[in-house]
């Protein structure tokens, strides 16, 4: 008889995505603090995943067993790991349950991934501070490149054949976990008092600076912290994962990204998230039309910038009162 | 020593493809502050229109038949480079910086996958319309005719656009709208024409581009244009973006760079060199070479 | 304001989850399901297609003759983009939408890995027709492979040039950025090296990099006997070509990623005298071979490449398994496919060996007269 069952719906395919969904929203709203909040042109947030995502995999992997068997626990043969939740090891003695264990050593992997995003943000950050719009724009371009090139060229990580056998410690929870962590962080950033310095740079730069807003701190610290989060976005990545590629992490990717934040509303804070939801299922629907996907995708891209921008261009046209305007 | 002055006629080479590029982007970007990411899919594009060609217009002389070629090719550009500005990038002229900077790379990709269901994901073999074949051999050091022939068209070219843009009616109409949009507007320019006539004529020097790499590589494809596209950009920006001797002179400078590091610190690092020179210039002279430090206005 | 707004949206979610997940609602009991998992469209997009056009036309060889267990058999194609994270979106999609009983796929070792940790913890087997790197069949006792391995190939010829053709001084000029490229190289060199001959300069490209000039003076200026090249044919013409340009006159020598008409397309009279190792010979007067020729032209008006070939054979060692275990499970499709022995596919005699790599011939070409001719065969030891 053919009907809808109840695994066509939850299966490991839409967990999947679901995942997916959850990591998407970390990195968009990630995003949005730069571009959306602050108006830093950022093309180059792949790479902040990149960074998070290989140096959370490298702790897991290098270090993880260490820790592991320090806490009583032996690590599991990557093959027992490849779960959809971290089955229990082989114990001694054990103070903590396996699973709690392992959670532990991804928690600390997690962190370790955001700092060396956040520090790859702050290197990234200070230089090119007063680069303005479009130039910001390739410059981060360039940072992405360039990260794709040194992890290819790092043997240890994999290089061109990748890094495999990261343990699966990501799930549902987690992963909303930290992203409901990382809208809670954003928008209470943004909405303080503190927070409005971030739009007055978007704004106007020069206006900012003569109401002594700090510039430079305040472009830093949403450099940093979009990259921390970016990072923590990468390491939940990698270990859903179970295997990376310098492939994944490239200019079409950073771009997604920055649809999200523009088709969300730049500086809308739910608006992201919803877009971030909305373009992941988008890209997963769209698979049935096999080979046009693709074309579909990048028609689309231009169609909402169009769109967004009649709406957003009129929105700007209505707040500025002063002098006149010509139309062409 | 041969191997040095081997790789800097390499690097002048490869810099001279970069630099024809560039000069198309750099027009575009004066008179529109935009990033044209299509721009490099527009030379591959002029290059696909070019096997295409070569293979309908089979008679009469390589002369003629290379004319034909260059000709049909930049016609269709042309066309196509109006038709994007037109649809995709009129409608965003007022709006935020960064919608435009997406939608131009939106461009970019369509071209890209549509070209390869067009043409066909595999590379074309680019007919012989000239023979390839070896112009100069001193003392070991070699280059070929067609490279030649690139290097002395991008200067030509480059004083071409340099004359039309300072001497003629419609260069002065070009350099004020990259001026001022207002301002030209106020004092009648029709903005629209001149920013299509931009296009127009940035999509032609691309589609030369894309010919004169069939000729000389052979190897044509539809995703031919990405890196290309990207790493002519940078030449633009190391040259002062906007400035058009500055297109010529950051691609050939690029060109040297690459080769240059490609043969003496490490060939895997070539492809990230491009962006770390540009951010470098970035840091340094964000104006470039040639280009001049403006002072933001309150 | 709100109200129509909001219909509009949820009607829109409801439009995008019947597409997302609309497919599960048809259900194909009367035919067997094949997963396949291909880059149709992205940077490798003509290996994937190559790939999926011998899959296709195996599909329709074995329908006519009546299918599988008495059903027919489908395929469902995904597109993975020529992405790694695609390929293991794709293959879940295929293992728990599609409900598919194999999976045939990748021919990227990269996308092989990203996607073989789910077909393994699913217990669907998959096949890869041409990953080479070792790693990938590593991943579980689910995961096999219709080719040799990179340490075969890249060994083989190491052996091919030092004894036969008796090279002493090579160098090489190889892709970082593909994994095959780099495990080629890797397996090469330690080969050589061991047989007692010298690398003396190893450069490396990207893939679609079209300037190779700056490497090529380098390594002239190291004096090799012969360049080791085990990239890509939409390379490889065109490094011949620059490289004779700088008047480099020294053989090349490559690996299966050179198989297809267009290296003699694009390289023209530069890849004379070339030798590369492949997995079948297109001179082969064996029937196996000129019958593919003869249908895969017939129905796509052009010559079948190294990839197309693969995904034939591959294709058709799981109909044969599938014919043996006489079962349509996971567990005794795969099986039956770790006992595959002897099967006579166009790439030659193939027979699973227990690290569930094919152990089969390798062919050595070369390019003479501006074709491809049959040179040596290599059997594995």
């Amino acid at each position: 008889m053919s009907g809808f069952s109840f695994n066509d719906i939850y299966n490991a395919y839409t967990v999947h995505i679901v995942v997916l969904i959850g990591i998407n929203i970390i990195m968009a709203t990630s995003l949005n603090l730069i571009i959306g909040y602050t108006g830093q042109f950022n093309l180059g947030h792949a790479g902040f995943m990149a960074l998070g995502a290989y140096s959370s995999a490298a702790f897991s992997v290098f270090a993880g067993p260490y820790l592991l068997s320090i806490l009583g626990w032996s690590p599991l043969s990557f093959a027992e790991h490849v779960g959809f939740m971290a089955v229990g090891a082989h114990s001694s003695a054990a103070w903590l349950p396996a699973s709690v264990a392992e959670q532990f050593v991804f928690i600390i992997a997690i962190l370790l991934g955001g700092l060396a995003a956040a520090l790859s943000g702050l290197a990234l950050g200070l230089p090119t501070l007063r680069l303005r719009g479009d130039y910001l724009a390739i410059a981060t371009l360039g940072f992405g490149e360039i990260i794709q090139v040194v992890i290819d060229n790092t043997k240890s990580v994999g290089g061109a054949t990748g890094f495999t056998g990261i343990p699966r410690y990501s799930s549902f929870f987690s992963v909303y976990l930290c992203a409901a962590l990382t809208l809670w962080v954003v928008g209470r950033m943004t909405r303080s008092s503190k927070g409005l310095s971030f739009k007055a740079i978007r704004e106007d730069e020069i206006a900012a600076l003569s109401l002594g807003i700090w510039n430079t701190r305040v472009k830093v610290t949403a450099f940093v912290t979009g990259a921390f989060f970016a990072g923590v976005g990468g390491a939940l990545f990698a270990h859903f994962n179970n295997y990376l590629n310098s492939g994944t992490f490239n200019f079409l990717k950073s771009i997604e990204y920055v649809v999200m934040v523009v088709l969300g509303g730049m500086g809308n804070l739910w608006g992201v998230g919803a877009a971030a939801i909305f373009l992941t299922i988008l890209s997963a629907a769209l698979r049935r039309f096999s080979v046009w996907r693709t074309v579909i995708y990048s028609l689309l891209i231009i169609v909402i910038m169009i769109a967004r921008s009649k709406g957003i261009a009129w929105k700007f046209w209505k707040k500025k009162e002063k002098g006149v305007s010509l139309s062409s | 020593m041969i191997k040095f002055f081997q790789q800097i006629v390499n690097g002048l080479a490869l810099g001279s493809i970069y630099s024809l590029i560039a000069l198309g982007y750099t027009m575009v970007y004066g008179v529109l502050r935009l990033i044209n990411f299509a721009h490099g899919d527009i030379y591959m594009v002029g290059a696909m229109v070019g096997y295409y060609a070569a293979r309908i217009f089979t008679g009469g002389g390589s002369a003629t038949r290379l004319g034909l070629v260059l000709l049909s090719s930049m016609l269709v550009c042309g066309l196509l480079g109006a038709l994007i500005e037109r649809l995709a990038y009129r409608p965003l002229r007022r709006a935020p910086k960064i919608n435009a900077l997406i939608t131009a790379i939106g461009v970019s990709l369509f071209l890209e996958y549509f070209g390869q269901w067009l043409f066909g994901a595999d590379p074309k073999s680019f007919p012989d319309l000239i023979e390839s074949q070896q112009a100069f051999n001193f003392h070991g050091v070699v280059f070929n005719n067609i490279q030649l022939m690139i290097f002395i068209v991008s200067f030509l070219l480059m004083f071409g656009l340099r004359f039309i843009v300072q001497k003629t009616k419609i260069g002065k109409a070009m350099r004020a709208v990259s001026f001022s949009h207002v301002g030209s507007q106020l004092v009648g320019i029709p903005i629209n024409r001149i920013i299509s006539l931009t296009f127009v004529l940035g999509s032609v020097l691309a589609a030369a581009a894309g010919i004169l790499l069939g000729l000389l590589n052979h190897k044509i494809d539809p995703l031919m244009g990405l890196m290309p596209g990207l790493k002519a950009f940078v030449a633009a920006v190391l040259g002062g973006i906007g400035n058009i001797p500055g297109a010529l002179a950051g691609g050939l400078l690029m060109g040297i760079a690459e080769t240059l590091v490609s043969g003496y610190i490490s060939s895997t690092y070539q492809n990230a060199l491009a962006f770390i020179l540009l951010i470098v210039v970035l840091l340094v002279k964000p104006a470039g070479i040639f280009g001049k430090s403006s002072q933001e206005k309150v | 304001m709100l109200k129509p707004t909001f219909r509009k949206i949820s009607w829109f979610f409801l439009i995008l989850f019947c597409l997302c997940f609309g497919n599960a609602c048809v259900k194909h009991e009367d035919s067997l399901t094949v997963g396949v998992f291909a880059s149709l469209t992205g940077t490798t997009a003509t290996f994937g297609q190559s790939m999926n056009e011998g899959i296709q036309l195996a599909l329709e060889e074995v329908n006519q003759s009546g299918g599988l267990l008495g059903k027919k058999v489908r395929t469902v194609v995904e597109d993975d983009q020529s992405k790694p994270e695609e390929a293991k979106s794709a293959v879940l999609k295929l293992i728990q939408q599609d409900q598919v009983l194999a999976l045939l796929g990748e021919v990227a070792s990269s996308r092989s890995l990203a996607a073989a940790p789910d077909a393994q913890n699913s217990k669907i087997p998959m096949l890869s027709p041409a990953s080479t790197n070792p790693k990938v069949t590593e991943v579980g006792d689910y995961i096999f492979r219709a080719c040799f391995v990179d340490t075969f190939q890249g060994s083989s010829m190491a052996r091919f040039a030092y004894n036969d053709l008796g090279l002493r001084k090579i160098a090489i000029l190889y892709d970082v950025k593909n994994d095959y490229s780099v495990g080629l190289m890797e397996f090469f060199d330690k080969t050589f090296r061991e047989l007692g001959g010298e690398i003396v300069a190893k450069e490396s490209y990207s893939e679609n990099d079209i300037d190779f000039r700056a490497q090529l003076t380098t390594i002239k200026g190291d004096a090799p006997q012969a360049i080791y090249v085990p990239g890509y044919y939409t390379e490889v013409g065109l490094i011949a070509r620059q490289a004779r340009d700088l008047g480099i006159t020294l053989p090349l020598l490559g690996g299966d990623g050179w198989d297809s008409v267009k290296t003699l397309e694009i390289g023209g009279k530069s890849v004379e005298g070339s030798y590369y190792t492949n997995h079948y010979s297109a001179d082969d007067p064996s029937p196996v071979v000129q019958n593919f020729i003869k249908k895969y032209q017939e129905k796509y008006k052009k010559v079948p490449d190294a990839m197309a070939v693969l995904g034939y054979d591959a294709a058709n060692m799981l109909f044969d398994a599938i014919r043996r275990a006489g079962s349509a499970e996971g567990p005794k499709i795969r099986d039956s496919l770790a006992s595959t022995k002897d099967f006579q596919g166009v790439s030659g005699k193939i027979t699973m060996d227990p690290q569930r790599n094919a152990s089969k011939r390798i062919v050595i070409l070369k390019i003479e007269g501006g074709k491809v001719k049959f040179f040596k065969s290599l059997e594995p030891s």
